[in-house]
């Protein structure tokens, strides 16, 4: 493919979005995607035109963003439960019932619902946002993203419960409340 | 058996999109579900959340 470089290049900037959506880290997004691009440069031959090339280069790119993790070391503390404690009394039921929202498929269509989301996102515990994008954007396993975080089954339902709850609750207030 | 409170049920609804669950866990949170508005609108919300968040990126900018 004659362009390829530059049909290459010119996924750099969805690329960089998605890095640094699950990294959080300027500089290590920046690398990620800079390994991707040259790995890819690298290897049009295993392209081939066979895929889509954003499909492609975000396949590279994953890769690239566990390596980034996995060398960011690992935490280990546990964050705080307070968030969800807050929401249930000690029952286990509802202190203030959640809110039907209204036809939230039409928010799909308004890029101020994906500025929120990413706002609501980035307003997650590190590891729980981490634990939850693996999930939830990249389309990991459950078990793979328990082995690349080091956290147990239990641990890592807890993250993606916790995160889930964090997250309706924001949306919620930020944006199906307007 | 005892019935699950609104915490464990959405805990479950939660779980529900992470593993397959056990059949007696299927059936205590279908029970509780089928009477608690407030569980079954949180947990429609995490199947939109997983909609949306597979999305994010790829919108038009």
């Amino acid at each position: 493919m004659k362009n390829f470089r530059a049909e290459v290049e010119g996924q750099r900037d969805y690329l960089l979005r998605y890095a640094a959506l699950q990294l959080r880290d300027r500089a290590a997004a920046e690398d990620a995607v800079q390994e991707t691009l040259v790995a890819a440069l690298a290897g049009e031959k295993s392209f081939g035109g066979l895929s889509n090339l954003r499909t492609w280069l975000t396949g590279i790119l994953k890769h690239k963003i566990i390596d980034a993790i996995r060398k960011g070391g690992r935490e280990t503390h546990i964050e705080s439960d307070e968030h969800l404690e807050a929401l249930f009394d000690a029952a286990g039921h509802w202190k203030s019932f959640p809110a039907e929202w209204d036809n939230p498929d039409r928010s799909l269509e308004q890029k101020q619902f994906f500025a929120a989301l990413e706002m609501c996102l980035e307003g997650l515990p590190e590891k729980t946002a981490r634990a939850f994008l693996m999930r939830e954007h990249m389309g990991l396993e459950a078990d793979e993203i328990c082995k690349e975080l080091d956290v147990t089954p239990t641990h890592y339902w807890v993250l993606l419960y916790r995160a889930r709850m964090a997250l309706r609750k924001c949306l919620e207030m930020n944006w199906f409340s307007k | 058996m005892r019935l699950l409170n609104c915490k464990e049920a959405t805990s479950l609804a939660s779980q529900r999109l992470d593993r397959r669950l056990g059949l007696g866990e299927r059936i205590l949170l279908r029970l509780h579900l089928a009477v608690c508005d407030g569980c079954s609108r949180v947990a429609r919300q995490f199947a939109f959340l997983r909609k949306a968040v597979r999305q994010l990126g790829k919108e038009e900018r």
